[in-house]
Protein backbone atom coordinates (compact mmCIF):
# COMPACT_ATOMS: atom_id res chain seq x y z
CA UNK A 1 0.00 0.00 0.00
CA UNK A 2 1.27 3.49 -0.81
CA UNK A 3 1.84 5.50 2.04
CA UNK A 4 -0.78 8.31 1.22
CA UNK A 5 -3.05 5.18 1.16
CA UNK A 6 -1.55 4.47 4.87
CA UNK A 7 -2.19 8.08 5.75
CA UNK A 8 -5.75 8.10 4.67
CA UNK A 9 -6.45 4.62 6.42
CA UNK A 10 -4.85 5.64 9.82
CA UNK A 11 -6.98 8.93 9.92
CA UNK A 12 -10.17 7.55 9.22
CA UNK A 13 -9.48 4.39 11.27
CA UNK A 14 -9.30 7.08 14.02
CA UNK A 15 -12.29 9.42 13.05
CA UNK A 16 -14.81 7.99 10.70
CA UNK A 17 -16.63 10.84 10.40
CA UNK A 18 -13.82 13.29 9.05
CA UNK A 19 -15.29 14.40 5.69
CA UNK A 20 -13.61 13.75 2.49
CA UNK A 21 -13.11 17.33 2.23
CA UNK A 22 -11.04 17.75 5.55
CA UNK A 23 -9.29 14.73 4.47
CA UNK A 24 -8.04 15.84 1.55
CA UNK A 25 -6.42 19.08 2.84
CA UNK A 26 -4.87 17.33 5.84
CA UNK A 27 -3.13 14.76 3.24
CA UNK A 28 -2.29 17.40 0.65
CA UNK A 29 -4.52 15.53 -1.88
CA UNK A 30 -7.33 16.84 -4.30
CA UNK A 31 -10.71 15.21 -3.15
CA UNK A 32 -11.14 13.01 -6.21
CA UNK A 33 -8.12 11.10 -5.02
CA UNK A 34 -9.16 10.64 -1.89
CA UNK A 35 -12.67 9.67 -2.48
CA UNK A 36 -10.66 7.18 -5.15
CA UNK A 37 -8.68 5.82 -2.31
CA UNK A 38 -11.27 4.78 -0.12
CA UNK A 39 -13.50 3.80 -2.59
CA UNK A 40 -10.71 0.92 -3.41
CA UNK A 41 -10.11 0.24 0.20
CA UNK A 42 -13.71 0.00 0.76
CA UNK A 43 -13.76 -2.20 -2.38
CA UNK A 44 -10.77 -4.32 -1.04
CA UNK A 45 -12.70 -4.96 2.14
CA UNK A 46 -9.72 -3.20 4.30
CA UNK A 47 -12.03 -0.49 5.61
CA UNK A 48 -14.80 -2.96 6.69
CA UNK A 49 -17.52 -0.22 8.46
CA UNK A 50 -17.53 2.97 9.88
CA UNK A 51 -18.47 2.54 13.40
CA UNK A 52 -18.83 4.14 16.09
CA UNK A 53 -17.61 3.38 19.87
CA UNK A 54 -20.23 4.01 22.16
CA UNK A 55 -20.13 3.38 25.71
CA UNK A 56 -23.63 1.59 26.36
CA UNK A 57 -23.17 1.75 30.00
CA UNK A 58 -23.82 5.52 29.62
CA UNK A 59 -27.40 4.99 28.25
CA UNK A 60 -30.42 3.75 30.01
CA UNK A 61 -32.44 2.25 28.41
CA UNK A 62 -29.88 -0.46 27.15
CA UNK A 63 -27.21 -1.82 29.67
CA UNK A 64 -27.08 -4.93 27.85
CA UNK A 65 -24.47 -8.01 29.25
CA UNK A 66 -21.31 -8.89 26.85
CA UNK A 67 -19.22 -12.20 27.78
CA UNK A 68 -16.05 -13.96 26.62
CA UNK A 69 -16.52 -17.12 26.02
CA UNK A 70 -13.61 -19.25 25.58
CA UNK A 71 -14.33 -22.98 23.43
CA UNK A 72 -11.96 -25.74 22.84
CA UNK A 73 -12.82 -27.27 19.83
CA UNK A 74 -11.95 -30.32 17.59
CA UNK A 75 -10.10 -29.10 14.44
CA UNK A 76 -11.94 -30.70 11.53
CA UNK A 77 -9.80 -33.26 9.15
CA UNK A 78 -8.86 -30.39 5.72
CA UNK A 79 -10.84 -27.89 7.44
CA UNK A 80 -9.04 -27.30 10.26
CA UNK A 81 -11.02 -24.48 12.85
CA UNK A 82 -12.47 -22.66 9.72
CA UNK A 83 -15.62 -24.32 9.51
CA UNK A 84 -16.58 -24.82 13.06
CA UNK A 85 -15.81 -20.75 13.28
CA UNK A 86 -18.14 -20.12 10.40
CA UNK A 87 -20.89 -21.56 12.21
CA UNK A 88 -20.10 -19.61 15.31
CA UNK A 89 -19.73 -16.46 13.58
CA UNK A 90 -22.79 -16.55 11.47
CA UNK A 91 -24.80 -16.11 14.90
CA UNK A 92 -25.74 -12.62 14.90
CA UNK A 93 -25.09 -11.88 18.43
CA UNK A 94 -21.69 -12.53 18.26
CA UNK A 95 -20.09 -9.64 18.59
CA UNK A 96 -16.40 -11.07 17.25
CA UNK A 97 -14.54 -14.09 16.85
CA UNK A 98 -10.55 -15.27 17.23
CA UNK A 99 -8.43 -17.88 16.63
CA UNK A 100 -6.32 -17.88 19.72
CA UNK A 101 -3.34 -19.58 20.65
CA UNK A 102 -2.92 -21.10 24.13
CA UNK A 103 -5.28 -23.63 26.22
CA UNK A 104 -8.08 -23.03 24.54
CA UNK A 105 -8.54 -22.70 20.77
CA UNK A 106 -11.71 -19.66 19.83
CA UNK A 107 -12.33 -16.86 21.76
CA UNK A 108 -16.41 -15.77 21.08
CA UNK A 109 -17.44 -12.20 22.07
CA UNK A 110 -21.24 -12.42 22.40
CA UNK A 111 -23.59 -9.14 23.18
CA UNK A 112 -27.07 -9.80 24.85
CA UNK A 113 -29.55 -8.30 26.64
CA UNK A 114 -29.19 -10.42 29.79
CA UNK A 115 -27.29 -13.20 31.44
CA UNK A 116 -29.89 -15.81 30.74
CA UNK A 117 -30.19 -14.85 26.80
CA UNK A 118 -26.42 -15.51 27.19
CA UNK A 119 -26.61 -18.57 29.16
CA UNK A 120 -28.81 -20.07 26.48
CA UNK A 121 -26.79 -19.63 23.67
CA UNK A 122 -23.83 -21.02 25.48
CA UNK A 123 -26.01 -23.81 26.43
CA UNK A 124 -28.30 -24.02 23.57
CA UNK A 125 -26.35 -23.14 20.18
CA UNK A 126 -22.67 -23.03 21.64
CA UNK A 127 -22.30 -26.01 23.33
CA UNK A 128 -24.04 -27.83 20.95
CA UNK A 129 -21.99 -28.00 18.34
CA UNK A 130 -20.50 -31.36 17.66
CA UNK A 131 -16.71 -30.16 17.13
CA UNK A 132 -17.67 -28.23 21.04
CA UNK A 133 -15.44 -29.89 23.30
CA UNK A 134 -15.81 -27.66 26.53
CA UNK A 135 -16.78 -23.77 27.35
CA UNK A 136 -15.80 -21.45 29.62
CA UNK A 137 -18.06 -17.96 30.15
CA UNK A 138 -16.96 -14.85 31.37
CA UNK A 139 -19.02 -12.10 32.24
CA UNK A 140 -17.66 -8.60 31.39
CA UNK A 141 -18.10 -6.63 34.61
CA UNK A 142 -16.57 -2.98 33.42
CA UNK A 143 -15.06 -1.49 29.98
CA UNK A 144 -11.85 0.47 30.67
CA UNK A 145 -10.40 0.67 27.62
CA UNK A 146 -12.00 -0.57 24.08
CA UNK A 147 -10.55 0.05 20.48
CA UNK A 148 -7.76 1.58 21.60
CA UNK A 149 -10.53 4.09 23.48
CA UNK A 150 -10.41 5.06 26.95
CA UNK A 151 -14.24 4.71 28.91
CA UNK A 152 -14.65 6.90 32.02
CA UNK A 153 -14.27 10.26 31.62
CA UNK A 154 -10.14 9.88 30.51
CA UNK A 155 -7.93 12.57 29.24
CA UNK A 156 -10.17 14.07 26.88
CA UNK A 157 -10.54 17.77 28.51
CA UNK A 158 -8.11 20.11 27.85
CA UNK A 159 -6.40 21.59 30.56
CA UNK A 160 -3.92 23.86 29.09
CA UNK A 161 -4.38 27.64 29.72
CA UNK A 162 -6.40 29.21 26.64
CA UNK A 163 -3.60 31.53 25.28
CA UNK A 164 0.36 31.09 26.20
CA UNK A 165 3.28 32.06 24.81
CA UNK B 1 4.53 52.57 64.80
CA UNK B 2 5.90 50.69 61.89
CA UNK B 3 8.04 52.60 59.48
CA UNK B 4 6.05 53.17 56.07
CA UNK B 5 6.67 50.46 53.71
CA UNK B 6 8.74 52.64 51.10
CA UNK B 7 7.27 52.17 47.84
CA UNK B 8 8.95 54.53 45.13
CA UNK B 9 12.13 53.11 43.77
CA UNK B 10 11.61 50.07 45.78
CA UNK B 11 11.75 48.43 42.35
CA UNK B 12 14.53 47.92 40.44
CA UNK B 13 15.25 50.14 37.15
CA UNK B 14 15.87 46.95 35.18
CA UNK B 15 12.39 45.14 35.62
CA UNK B 16 10.43 48.47 35.52
CA UNK B 17 12.02 48.99 31.67
CA UNK B 18 10.54 45.80 30.81
CA UNK B 19 6.57 45.64 29.50
CA UNK B 20 4.47 42.60 30.23
CA UNK B 21 3.82 40.44 27.48
CA UNK B 22 1.25 41.34 25.10
CA UNK B 23 0.33 38.13 25.39
CA UNK B 24 -0.93 38.40 29.37
CA UNK B 25 -3.79 40.72 27.66
CA UNK B 26 -5.36 38.12 25.20
CA UNK B 27 -5.13 35.67 28.44
CA UNK B 28 -6.93 37.91 30.52
CA UNK B 29 -9.29 38.78 27.51
CA UNK B 30 -10.56 35.27 26.16
CA UNK B 31 -9.94 33.52 30.13
CA UNK B 32 -13.08 35.40 31.05
CA UNK B 33 -15.60 33.90 28.20
CA UNK B 34 -17.19 31.37 27.43
CA UNK B 35 -17.47 29.31 24.10
CA UNK B 36 -14.00 30.28 22.89
CA UNK B 37 -11.94 28.17 20.79
CA UNK B 38 -8.57 28.79 21.20
CA UNK B 39 -5.65 29.03 18.66
CA UNK B 40 -3.96 31.43 21.27
CA UNK B 41 -2.36 27.99 23.09
CA UNK B 42 1.86 27.98 22.56
CA UNK B 43 1.76 23.81 23.65
CA UNK B 44 1.14 20.68 22.45
CA UNK B 45 -2.14 19.59 22.91
CA UNK B 46 -1.16 16.42 23.46
CA UNK B 47 -0.74 14.64 27.22
CA UNK B 48 2.74 13.20 27.97
CA UNK B 49 2.76 10.08 26.44
CA UNK B 50 1.62 7.31 29.09
CA UNK B 51 5.23 5.73 29.32
CA UNK B 52 7.19 9.01 30.74
CA UNK B 53 4.72 9.60 32.92
CA UNK B 54 4.83 6.20 34.45
CA UNK B 55 8.63 6.68 34.48
CA UNK B 56 8.79 9.63 36.27
CA UNK B 57 6.15 8.06 39.26
CA UNK B 58 8.45 4.99 39.18
CA UNK B 59 11.08 6.75 40.13
CA UNK B 60 9.26 9.08 42.78
CA UNK B 61 7.92 5.43 44.14
CA UNK B 62 11.60 4.04 44.08
CA UNK B 63 12.37 7.14 46.24
CA UNK B 64 14.13 9.73 44.06
CA UNK B 65 13.50 12.45 45.45
CA UNK B 66 16.63 14.38 46.65
CA UNK B 67 18.58 17.21 44.27
CA UNK B 68 20.16 16.02 41.59
CA UNK B 69 24.25 17.27 40.35
CA UNK B 70 23.54 20.50 39.69
CA UNK B 71 24.22 19.63 35.56
CA UNK B 72 21.32 16.95 35.97
CA UNK B 73 21.79 13.26 36.18
CA UNK B 74 24.47 11.73 33.86
CA UNK B 75 22.57 9.32 32.88
CA UNK B 76 19.68 11.95 31.28
CA UNK B 77 23.06 13.94 29.87
CA UNK B 78 24.29 10.62 28.00
CA UNK B 79 21.26 9.91 26.28
CA UNK B 80 20.99 13.79 25.35
CA UNK B 81 24.26 13.97 23.73
CA UNK B 82 23.47 10.14 22.09
CA UNK B 83 19.85 11.74 21.07
CA UNK B 84 21.73 15.44 19.41
CA UNK B 85 24.33 12.80 17.64
CA UNK B 86 21.49 10.59 16.83
CA UNK B 87 18.85 12.91 15.59
CA UNK B 88 20.45 15.72 14.38
CA UNK B 89 24.23 14.97 14.06
CA UNK B 90 25.11 17.70 16.78
CA UNK B 91 27.27 15.64 19.76
CA UNK B 92 27.91 17.11 22.72
CA UNK B 93 30.22 15.48 25.68
CA UNK B 94 27.83 14.33 28.49
CA UNK B 95 30.01 16.12 31.40
CA UNK B 96 30.84 19.34 30.48
CA UNK B 97 29.31 20.55 27.35
CA UNK B 98 25.02 19.98 28.65
CA UNK B 99 23.13 21.15 31.60
CA UNK B 100 19.55 19.94 32.31
CA UNK B 101 17.52 23.00 32.83
CA UNK B 102 14.52 24.31 33.92
CA UNK B 103 12.70 24.49 30.54
CA UNK B 104 14.28 25.72 27.34
CA UNK B 105 13.19 29.32 29.72
CA UNK B 106 15.89 28.47 31.95
CA UNK B 107 18.40 28.00 29.26
CA UNK B 108 17.53 31.07 27.30
CA UNK B 109 18.19 33.18 30.35
CA UNK B 110 21.68 31.56 31.67
CA UNK B 111 22.56 31.32 28.17
CA UNK B 112 22.44 34.99 27.94
CA UNK B 113 23.45 36.20 31.13
CA UNK B 114 26.58 34.17 31.14
CA UNK B 115 27.83 35.84 28.13
CA UNK B 116 26.40 39.32 27.52
CA UNK B 117 27.99 42.69 29.35
CA UNK B 118 26.08 45.69 29.99
CA UNK B 119 25.93 47.52 26.80
CA UNK B 120 26.27 44.94 24.88
CA UNK B 121 23.89 44.01 21.46
CA UNK B 122 22.36 41.44 20.80
CA UNK B 123 20.83 40.75 17.67
CA UNK B 124 17.18 39.13 17.77
CA UNK B 125 14.89 38.03 15.01
CA UNK B 126 11.54 38.93 15.02
CA UNK B 127 8.90 38.07 15.14
CA UNK B 128 10.37 36.12 17.74
CA UNK B 129 9.66 34.23 21.13
CA UNK B 130 8.60 37.26 23.67
CA UNK B 131 11.56 36.36 25.90
CA UNK B 132 14.28 36.77 24.44
CA UNK B 133 14.44 41.03 24.49
CA UNK B 134 12.87 41.16 28.15
CA UNK B 135 15.91 38.33 29.16
CA UNK B 136 18.57 40.49 27.50
CA UNK B 137 17.59 43.84 28.80
CA UNK B 138 17.64 42.12 32.04
CA UNK B 139 21.20 41.32 31.45
CA UNK B 140 22.05 44.98 30.94
CA UNK B 141 22.38 44.07 27.22
CA UNK B 142 21.04 45.91 24.00
CA UNK B 143 18.43 44.34 22.28
CA UNK B 144 18.44 44.38 18.56
CA UNK B 145 15.67 43.51 16.11
CA UNK B 146 15.87 42.50 12.48
CA UNK B 147 12.09 42.20 10.75
CA UNK B 148 11.93 39.31 9.08
CA UNK B 149 10.26 39.38 5.76
CA UNK B 150 6.75 37.07 4.49
CA UNK B 151 8.15 37.52 1.28
CA UNK B 152 11.31 35.52 2.42
CA UNK B 153 9.36 33.29 4.08
CA UNK B 154 10.28 34.83 7.86
CA UNK B 155 13.73 33.59 7.43
CA UNK B 156 16.30 36.67 7.93
CA UNK B 157 19.25 37.20 4.73
CA UNK B 158 22.56 37.79 5.28
CA UNK B 159 21.60 41.46 3.88
CA UNK B 160 19.46 42.36 7.29
CA UNK B 161 21.89 40.93 9.38
CA UNK B 162 25.04 42.41 8.19
CA UNK B 163 22.49 45.44 8.52
CA UNK B 164 22.12 44.96 11.69
CA UNK B 165 25.64 44.68 13.36
CA UNK B 166 28.02 47.03 14.70
CA UNK B 167 30.71 47.03 16.70
CA UNK B 168 29.44 46.14 20.35
CA UNK B 169 27.27 43.37 19.00
CA UNK B 170 28.08 40.07 20.88
CA UNK B 171 25.81 37.57 19.58
CA UNK B 172 22.45 36.79 17.64
CA UNK B 173 19.78 34.74 18.72
CA UNK B 174 18.07 32.69 16.42
CA UNK B 175 15.10 30.26 16.51
CA UNK B 176 14.06 27.93 13.56
CA UNK B 177 11.63 26.30 13.35
CA UNK B 178 10.17 29.35 14.35
CA UNK B 179 7.29 30.53 16.76
CA UNK B 180 5.15 32.52 15.80
CA UNK B 181 6.06 31.97 12.38
CA UNK B 182 6.79 28.47 11.72
CA UNK B 183 9.69 29.48 9.60
CA UNK B 184 12.65 27.30 8.72
CA UNK B 185 15.68 27.88 7.54
CA UNK B 186 17.80 24.96 6.25
CA UNK B 187 21.59 24.48 5.27
CA UNK B 188 21.40 26.44 2.08
CA UNK B 189 19.42 29.32 4.54
CA UNK B 190 21.81 29.46 7.01
CA UNK B 191 25.18 28.90 5.28
CA UNK B 192 25.61 32.34 3.93
CA UNK B 193 25.14 33.75 7.81
CA UNK B 194 28.40 32.34 8.82
CA UNK B 195 30.68 34.37 6.87
CA UNK B 196 29.25 37.39 8.36
CA UNK B 197 29.53 35.36 11.88
CA UNK B 198 32.88 34.40 11.94
CA UNK B 199 33.83 37.84 10.20
CA UNK B 200 32.13 39.77 13.24
CA UNK B 201 33.17 37.33 15.78
CA UNK B 202 29.70 36.59 16.72
CA UNK B 203 28.31 34.00 19.24
CA UNK B 204 24.92 32.53 17.99
CA UNK B 205 22.01 31.31 20.45
CA UNK B 206 20.05 28.92 18.48
CA UNK B 207 17.16 27.93 20.10
CA UNK B 208 15.92 24.88 18.45
CA UNK B 209 12.74 23.58 20.94
CA UNK B 210 10.75 23.10 17.90
CA UNK B 211 13.82 20.76 15.70
CA UNK B 212 11.74 17.51 15.84
CA UNK B 213 8.43 19.82 14.50
CA UNK B 214 10.15 19.94 10.94
CA UNK B 215 7.42 18.60 8.24
CA UNK B 216 8.96 18.55 5.38
CA UNK B 217 12.84 18.26 5.53
CA UNK B 218 15.06 17.14 8.63
CA UNK B 219 16.05 19.99 11.20
CA UNK B 220 19.54 21.03 10.41
CA UNK B 221 21.35 22.28 13.35
CA UNK B 222 22.91 25.92 13.60
CA UNK B 223 25.88 24.16 15.36
CA UNK B 224 26.46 21.39 12.63
CA UNK B 225 27.78 23.92 10.21
CA UNK B 226 31.09 23.82 9.60
CA UNK B 227 33.24 25.92 12.65
CA UNK B 228 29.96 27.17 14.20
CA UNK B 229 29.83 24.68 17.43
CA UNK B 230 32.69 26.44 18.76
CA UNK B 231 30.56 29.84 18.81
CA UNK B 232 27.34 27.68 19.26
CA UNK B 233 24.93 27.91 22.46
CA UNK B 234 21.70 25.51 21.80
CA UNK B 235 19.03 25.48 23.45
CA UNK B 236 16.52 23.10 23.17
CA UNK B 237 13.82 20.75 26.03
CA UNK B 238 11.26 18.44 26.17
CA UNK B 239 8.35 20.71 26.47
CA UNK B 240 7.37 20.69 22.67
CA UNK B 241 8.63 17.31 21.01
CA UNK B 242 7.64 15.56 23.83
CA UNK B 243 4.66 17.23 24.92
CA UNK B 244 5.98 17.96 28.73
CA UNK B 245 5.41 21.66 28.95
CA UNK B 246 4.24 21.43 32.64
CA UNK B 247 7.46 19.41 33.72
CA UNK B 248 9.72 22.14 33.27
CA UNK B 249 12.53 20.55 31.60
CA UNK B 250 14.95 21.32 29.01
CA UNK B 251 18.70 21.47 28.27
CA UNK B 252 21.80 23.76 26.84
CA UNK B 253 24.77 22.85 25.01
CA UNK B 254 27.82 24.69 24.42
CA UNK B 255 31.55 24.71 24.59
CA UNK B 256 32.65 23.54 28.15
CA UNK B 257 33.71 27.12 28.92
CA UNK B 258 30.62 28.39 28.49
CA UNK B 259 28.72 25.59 29.89
CA UNK B 260 31.33 26.19 32.80
CA UNK B 261 29.46 29.52 33.09
CA UNK B 262 26.21 29.04 32.42
CA UNK B 263 26.27 26.04 35.60
CA UNK B 264 27.75 28.62 37.90
CA UNK B 265 24.26 30.67 37.35
CA UNK B 266 22.04 27.62 37.19
CA UNK B 267 23.60 26.30 40.36
CA UNK B 268 23.07 29.43 42.50
CA UNK B 269 19.59 30.00 41.11
CA UNK B 270 18.33 26.64 40.40
CA UNK B 271 20.31 24.14 42.21
CA UNK B 272 19.09 21.54 39.62
CA UNK B 273 16.28 20.76 37.58
CA UNK B 274 13.47 19.15 38.80
CA UNK B 275 14.26 15.37 39.58
CA UNK B 276 11.30 13.50 38.66
CA UNK B 277 10.86 15.33 35.96
CA UNK B 278 14.58 14.32 35.01
CA UNK B 279 14.07 10.99 35.44
CA UNK B 280 10.70 10.96 32.95
CA UNK B 281 12.53 12.56 29.91
CA UNK B 282 15.03 9.93 30.47
CA UNK B 283 12.06 7.19 29.71
CA UNK B 284 11.14 10.14 26.65
CA UNK B 285 14.30 9.81 25.27
CA UNK B 286 15.46 6.18 25.58
CA UNK B 287 11.83 4.77 23.96
CA UNK B 288 9.92 8.22 23.46
CA UNK B 289 10.69 8.41 19.27
CA UNK B 290 7.76 6.40 18.29
CA UNK B 291 5.41 9.02 20.00
CA UNK B 292 7.24 11.73 18.81
CA UNK B 293 6.51 10.50 15.68
CA UNK B 294 2.96 10.25 15.82
CA UNK B 295 2.67 14.11 17.13
CA UNK B 296 4.63 14.76 14.11
CA UNK B 297 2.44 13.25 11.88
CA UNK B 298 -0.84 14.68 13.08
CA UNK B 299 0.59 18.40 13.78
CA UNK B 300 1.85 17.94 9.63
CA UNK B 301 -1.45 16.87 8.50
CA UNK B 302 -3.45 19.97 10.62
CA UNK B 303 -0.52 22.13 9.35
CA UNK B 304 -1.45 21.48 6.19
CA UNK B 305 -5.35 21.27 6.60
CA UNK B 306 -4.73 24.93 8.17
CA UNK B 307 -2.87 26.47 4.97
CA UNK B 308 -5.04 25.38 2.57
CA UNK B 309 -8.41 26.58 4.60
CA UNK B 310 -7.00 29.95 4.81
CA UNK B 311 -6.63 29.96 1.24
CA UNK B 312 -10.17 29.09 0.72
CA UNK B 313 -11.14 32.15 2.81
CA UNK B 314 -9.25 35.02 1.86
CA UNK B 315 -6.06 34.68 3.99
CA UNK B 316 -2.73 34.92 2.44
CA UNK B 317 -0.40 32.38 4.97
CA UNK B 318 2.68 31.07 3.95
CA UNK B 319 3.09 27.01 4.58
CA UNK B 320 4.79 26.82 8.18
CA UNK B 321 7.43 24.65 7.66
CA UNK B 322 7.91 23.28 11.72
CA UNK B 323 6.90 24.19 14.87
CA UNK B 324 2.81 23.94 15.24
CA UNK B 325 1.92 27.95 14.45
CA UNK B 326 0.54 29.22 11.27
CA UNK B 327 0.99 33.09 10.75
CA UNK B 328 -1.42 33.81 8.09
CA UNK B 329 -1.64 37.61 7.06
CA UNK B 330 -4.76 39.92 7.89
CA UNK B 331 -3.67 42.82 5.90
CA UNK B 332 -5.93 42.41 3.28
CA UNK B 333 -8.76 43.47 5.83
CA UNK B 334 -7.29 46.65 6.82
CA UNK B 335 -7.15 46.07 10.66
CA UNK B 336 -4.31 45.49 12.39
CA UNK B 337 -3.43 42.55 13.98
CA UNK B 338 -4.83 44.04 17.34
CA UNK B 339 -8.07 45.24 16.00
CA UNK B 340 -8.50 42.36 14.36
CA UNK B 341 -7.34 39.64 16.96
CA UNK B 342 -9.53 41.44 19.54
CA UNK B 343 -12.82 41.66 16.80
CA UNK B 344 -12.84 38.01 16.04
CA UNK B 345 -12.59 37.50 20.00
CA UNK B 346 -15.33 39.23 21.07
CA UNK B 347 -17.54 38.79 17.57
CA UNK B 348 -16.48 34.91 16.93
CA UNK B 349 -15.12 33.52 19.98
CA UNK B 350 -11.65 32.55 18.72
CA UNK B 351 -8.70 33.64 20.15
CA UNK B 352 -5.61 34.14 18.00
CA UNK B 353 -2.58 36.14 19.43
CA UNK B 354 -1.66 39.22 17.26
CA UNK B 355 1.15 39.10 15.16
CA UNK B 356 2.57 42.78 16.73
CA UNK B 357 3.38 41.12 20.10
CA UNK B 358 6.33 38.94 18.66
CA UNK B 359 8.30 42.11 17.91
CA UNK B 360 8.83 43.84 14.41
CA UNK B 361 7.80 42.12 11.33
CA UNK B 362 4.55 41.06 13.58
CA UNK B 363 2.15 43.56 12.20
CA UNK B 364 -0.55 42.35 9.67
CA UNK B 365 -0.34 38.85 11.02
CA UNK B 366 -2.06 36.68 13.43
CA UNK B 367 -0.66 33.44 15.12
CA UNK B 368 -2.75 30.56 15.16
CA UNK B 369 -1.68 27.80 17.29
CA UNK B 370 -2.83 24.71 15.55
CA UNK B 371 -2.04 22.07 18.37
CA UNK B 372 -6.04 21.60 18.69
CA UNK B 373 -8.44 19.11 17.77
CA UNK B 374 -9.53 19.03 14.26
CA UNK B 375 -12.96 19.80 15.05
CA UNK B 376 -11.85 22.94 16.39
CA UNK B 377 -9.97 23.70 14.26
CA UNK B 378 -13.09 23.84 11.81
CA UNK B 379 -15.05 25.25 13.43
CA UNK B 380 -12.61 28.06 14.19
CA UNK B 381 -11.97 28.08 10.47
CA UNK B 382 -15.63 28.85 9.84
CA UNK B 383 -15.71 31.46 12.49
CA UNK B 384 -12.62 33.20 10.98
CA UNK B 385 -14.22 32.83 7.05
CA UNK B 386 -17.51 34.40 8.25
CA UNK B 387 -15.43 37.30 10.39
CA UNK B 388 -13.38 38.23 7.63
CA UNK B 389 -16.56 38.05 4.71
CA UNK B 390 -18.15 40.57 7.38
CA UNK B 391 -15.10 43.15 7.68
CA UNK B 392 -14.38 43.05 4.08
CA UNK B 393 -15.31 46.14 2.67
C1 LIG C 1 10.70 29.41 20.79
C2 LIG C 1 10.48 28.97 22.18
N1 LIG C 1 11.53 28.84 23.00
C3 LIG C 1 11.39 28.46 24.27
C4 LIG C 1 10.15 28.18 24.81
C5 LIG C 1 10.05 27.79 26.24
O1 LIG C 1 10.00 26.42 26.38
P1 LIG C 1 10.16 25.66 27.77
O2 LIG C 1 8.81 25.12 28.09
O3 LIG C 1 11.14 24.57 27.51
O4 LIG C 1 10.64 26.63 28.78
C6 LIG C 1 9.02 28.28 24.00
C7 LIG C 1 7.67 28.02 24.55
O5 LIG C 1 6.67 28.44 24.06
C8 LIG C 1 9.19 28.68 22.65
O6 LIG C 1 8.14 28.81 21.84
Amino acid sequence: MEEHELEILRLVEENGRLDIATIAKMVDRTEEEVQTVLNKLEKENIILSYAAVVDWSKVNEREGVTAMIDVKVTPQRGVGFDEVAERIYRFPEVEALYLVSGAYDLLVVIDGDTMSEIARFVSEKLSALDSVISTTTHFRLKTYKHDGIMFGDGEDDDKRIVVSP
Amino acid sequence: MTTPVRKKGRLSEAVQNIQPSGIRRFFDMASTMDNVISLGVGEPDFVTPWKVREASIDSMERGYTAYTANPGIIELREEISSYLSRQFSTPYDPENEIIVTVGASEAIDIAIRSTVNPGEEVVIIEPGFVSYAPIVSLAGGKPVSIGTKKENEFKVTKEELEAAITSNTKAIMLCFPNNPTGAVMTKEDLDPLVEIIEKNDLLVLSDEIYAELSYDQKHYSFARLPGMKERTILISGFSKAFAMTGWRLGFVCAPADITAAMLKIHQYAMMCASTPAQYGALEALRSGQDDVERMVTSYKQRRNYMVKSFAEIGLSCHVPGGAFYAFPSIEETGMDSNAFAEGLLHEERVAVVPGNVFGEGGEGHIRCSYATSMESLETAIERIGRFIKKHSS
